[in-house]
């Protein structure tokens, strides 16, 4: 068995290029800061150094060339991750992502594949205001072509990291600014973590709670509370949402009865409301419970500590929130 | 010819950035700031040989760097500090932030999180601006970095071929984050003796100059040029300025980058340094400029005690401004 060591959620990340890099020279990486600094979070620490600038490219702010770049690097026979800084900025580059690297292969009858990573940051908490604290995934599964990964753990970090890189066609990976810090066990040797297979965080039998990064950890968190209270709560990670692991969350669901969606993204067209009306069509007969919806309301990110605090998702309000809808038996 | 009066308030304000900067850092440091934090020190010249130009009714745009340009436009202070301070008295009212202050009674259309987005908001008040023939002008701040930004690139194309009253100054403080401005953009040493972007500009059609931007009285001459040809509806013009920046990209930076001797080599000509040099060989007393230090140094002083006392805004204020209208 491999060996397993507390390392934390930036080093599984690094870890992950590192070995893959090693494993395969098609691999490159580019974006702002990506070599002498490391990255600004330090994920891709010491690549320049071991695989020299011809693999790992510091690039001028020109999102739309250096991203783009890796869609067509992806498109000529390479494995391009790419580091867009924090998913705030996908609008300089978002025609290079939605109209090129998701709708070619597509477009050309299927002739073509787009090996492309798109590495980047979400995840409020820091005041760090409108312009950097947003988690724009759902707007990404919206869109047809792209493959969404949004891990919680550094497990799942380093598996779903290597699956991507090795995986044919577009996807953006998801790294929550609040995770970097954490620690978890995780094997030395490479591991591939395989799409859209959810994770059962843990089981319970009252009510079914989806999560996906930081808020993961809230929901594991409202959970022990909750269970002090004798409310016994599931909750599942479901770790990618395109492709998304329908049938974990009905199973859940059949068993519970009810149904709570934790999301940090907007709440308006969101995921968790892609989630909640799956699971009014798949399960409508097992729900004892109207489906919630815990998410960071349509309004931009304030600055203000009190402003950011009072919008975004946590476990004192999911706590409330399955309060209510196990009230309603 | 520069009044004394000119010069000193121009003295006074560069001053007053340094302090308010050096006084933003020691707060980040103790942890009494929340958030993501950029300083301007080492820039003032810039800032200040621009805007010394301006006049009600024109507007510049800025950058995540932009605490100097609020203040040089003449932001009140107190605001300013409140705002960093995420409270209700804020200049926007602790919704934005460092990298979003904005004052539009002063022409301050906004600092930006997203670099070079400042590009386009700029040719479109210059379009206004043009529109309604009002002689007033558009400065478009922009660091070295955001040079290389599409959005830029168009934006000196708009302002070229439509004949806008705009002037671009790029700040080459020598880095975007790590990545020296040297490495980033690839010129030839034709036009100037030095690589630069002021190169670009030339093939857009748009005159440009290089400047010293440690010496603010350079960065004035050469501004008043464009300013006065963008007034008379000759077009953009564009100022590209070599410069420093004194603390690390943001506050919190290691600086793997580059090292403290370089640091101190640009030190040495530190813009507030110069000018307070050619001040006093101008007749201007030394204490006069003492006076000046010390007055700004309380107004900091003041801002921080008003930020600190000043309330955080209520929760509900997190919906509001969405629209016009109430409905969010
Ligand atoms: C579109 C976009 N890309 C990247 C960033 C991250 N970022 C913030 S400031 C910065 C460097 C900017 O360099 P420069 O324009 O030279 O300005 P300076 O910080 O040196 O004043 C980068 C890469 C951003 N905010 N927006
Ligand atoms: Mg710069």
């Amino acid at each position: 068995m491999s060996e397993l060591r507390e390392i934390t959620f930036v080093e599984a990340l690094n870890e992950a290029l590192h070995q893959e890099m090693e494993r395969d020279p098609t691999i490159v990486v580019m974006g702002e800061d990506v070599g002498v600094y490391g990255g600004i979070f330090g994920v891709t620490k010491g690549l320049l150094e071991r695989f020299g600038p011809d693999r790992v490219v510091d690039t001028p702010i020109s999102e739309t060339a250096f991203i783009g770049a890796g869609v067509g690097a992806a498109a000529a026979g390479l494995r391009p991750v790419v580091e867009l800084m924090f998913v705030d900025f996908f609008g300089v580059c978002m025609d290079q992502i939605y109209n090129q690297a998701a709708k070619m292969r597509y477009m050309f009858g299927g002739k073509i594949k787009i090996p492309l990573t798109i590495r980047t940051t979400i995840g409020a908490g820091l005041s760090a205001a409108a312009q950097h604290s947003q988690t724009l995934y759902s707007i990404f599964a919206h869109v047809p072509g792209i493959k969404v990964i949004v891990p919680s753990t550094p497990y799942d970090a380093k598996g779903l990291l290597i699956s991507a890189v090795r995986d044919d066609n577009p996807k953006i990976f998801f790294e929550h600014k609040l995770l970097y810090g954490v620690r978890g066990p995780v094997p030395k040797e490479p591991y591939a973590i395989p799409f859209g297979v959810a994770d059962v965080k843990t089981e319970g039998s009252d009510v079914t709670i989806v999560a996906v990064a930081y808020m993961v950890h809230e929901a594991l968190k409202a959970s022990n509370e909750l269970k002090k209270e004798g409310v016994s709560v599931e909750v599942i990670d479901p770790r990618t949402l395109v492709p998304f692991d329908k049938e974990a969350v009905f199973k859940s669901v059949r068993k519970t009865g009810r149904l709570v969606v934790v999301d940090e993204d907007y709440d308006r067209c969101g995921f968790a409301s892609w989630v909640a009306a799956l699971v009014a069509d798949e399960c409508f007969g097992y729900l004892d419970a109207p489906i919630k919806r815990v998410t960071t309301p349509t309004v931009p990110i304030p600055f203000s500590p009190t402003l950011e605090k009072e919008i975004l998702p946590n476990a004192e309000k999911i706590v409330k929130t399955v309060k209510e809808v196990v009230k309603k038996v | 010819m520069l009044t004394q009066d000119k010069l000193l308030e121009m003295y006074y304000k560069m001053v007053l950035i340094r302090a308010f900067e050096d006084r933003v850092h020691e707060l980040f440091v103790q942890g009494r700031i929340p958030g993501f934090v950029h300083l301007y020190a080492g820039e003032e010249a810039v800032a200040v040989g621009v805007t010394s130009h301006l006049r009600k009714g024109d507007y510049i745009t800025s950058t995540h760097r932009g605490h100097g340009h609020c203040i040089a436009m003449g932001v009140d202070i107190k605001g300013m500090m409140a705002e960093l301070f995420g409270r209700k008295s804020g200049t926007c009212r602790g919704k934005g932030g460092s990298m979003h202050i904005a004052d539009f009674e002063v022409g301050m259309l906004g600092a930006n999180g997203i670099v070079g987005a400042g590009g386009p908001l700029a040719v479109g008040a210059a379009f206004a601006a043009k529109y309604r023939g009002s002689g007033d002008v558009v400065v478009c701040f922009a660091g070295d970095g955001a040079q290389n930004q599409g959005a830029v690139l168009e934006s000196l194309n708009a302002a070229a071929i439509w004949k806008l009253p705009l002037i671009f100054v790029v700040e080459d403080n020598q880095y975007a984050i790590s990545l020296r401005s040297l490495s980033s953009t690839k010129l030839q040493p034709r036009i100037s003796t030095a690589r630069s972007v002021a190169e670009r500009a030339v093939a857009f059609g748009i005159p440009s100059v290089t400047v010293d931007g440690m010496d603010v009285l350079a960065v004035y001459e050469a501004a008043k040029a464009a300013v006065e040809r963008a007034r008379a509806g000759e077009g953009p013009s564009l100022l590209d300025c070599k410069t420093y920046r004194y603390y690390g990209h943001f506050e919190g930076d290691p600086m793997v980058y580059r090292s403290v001797e370089e640091v101190e080599e640009w030190k040495k000509r530190d813009p507030i340094k110069l000018f307070r040099e050619r001040l006093v060989r101008g007749g201007v007393v030394e204490e006069v400029l003492d006076d000046i230090r010390r007055k700004a140094s309380l107004e900091v002083e003041e801002a921080v005690r008003f930020a600190e006392e000043s309330p955080y805004p209520e929760p509900s204020e997190a919906y509001t401004d969405v629209f016009t209208d109430p409905y969010y």
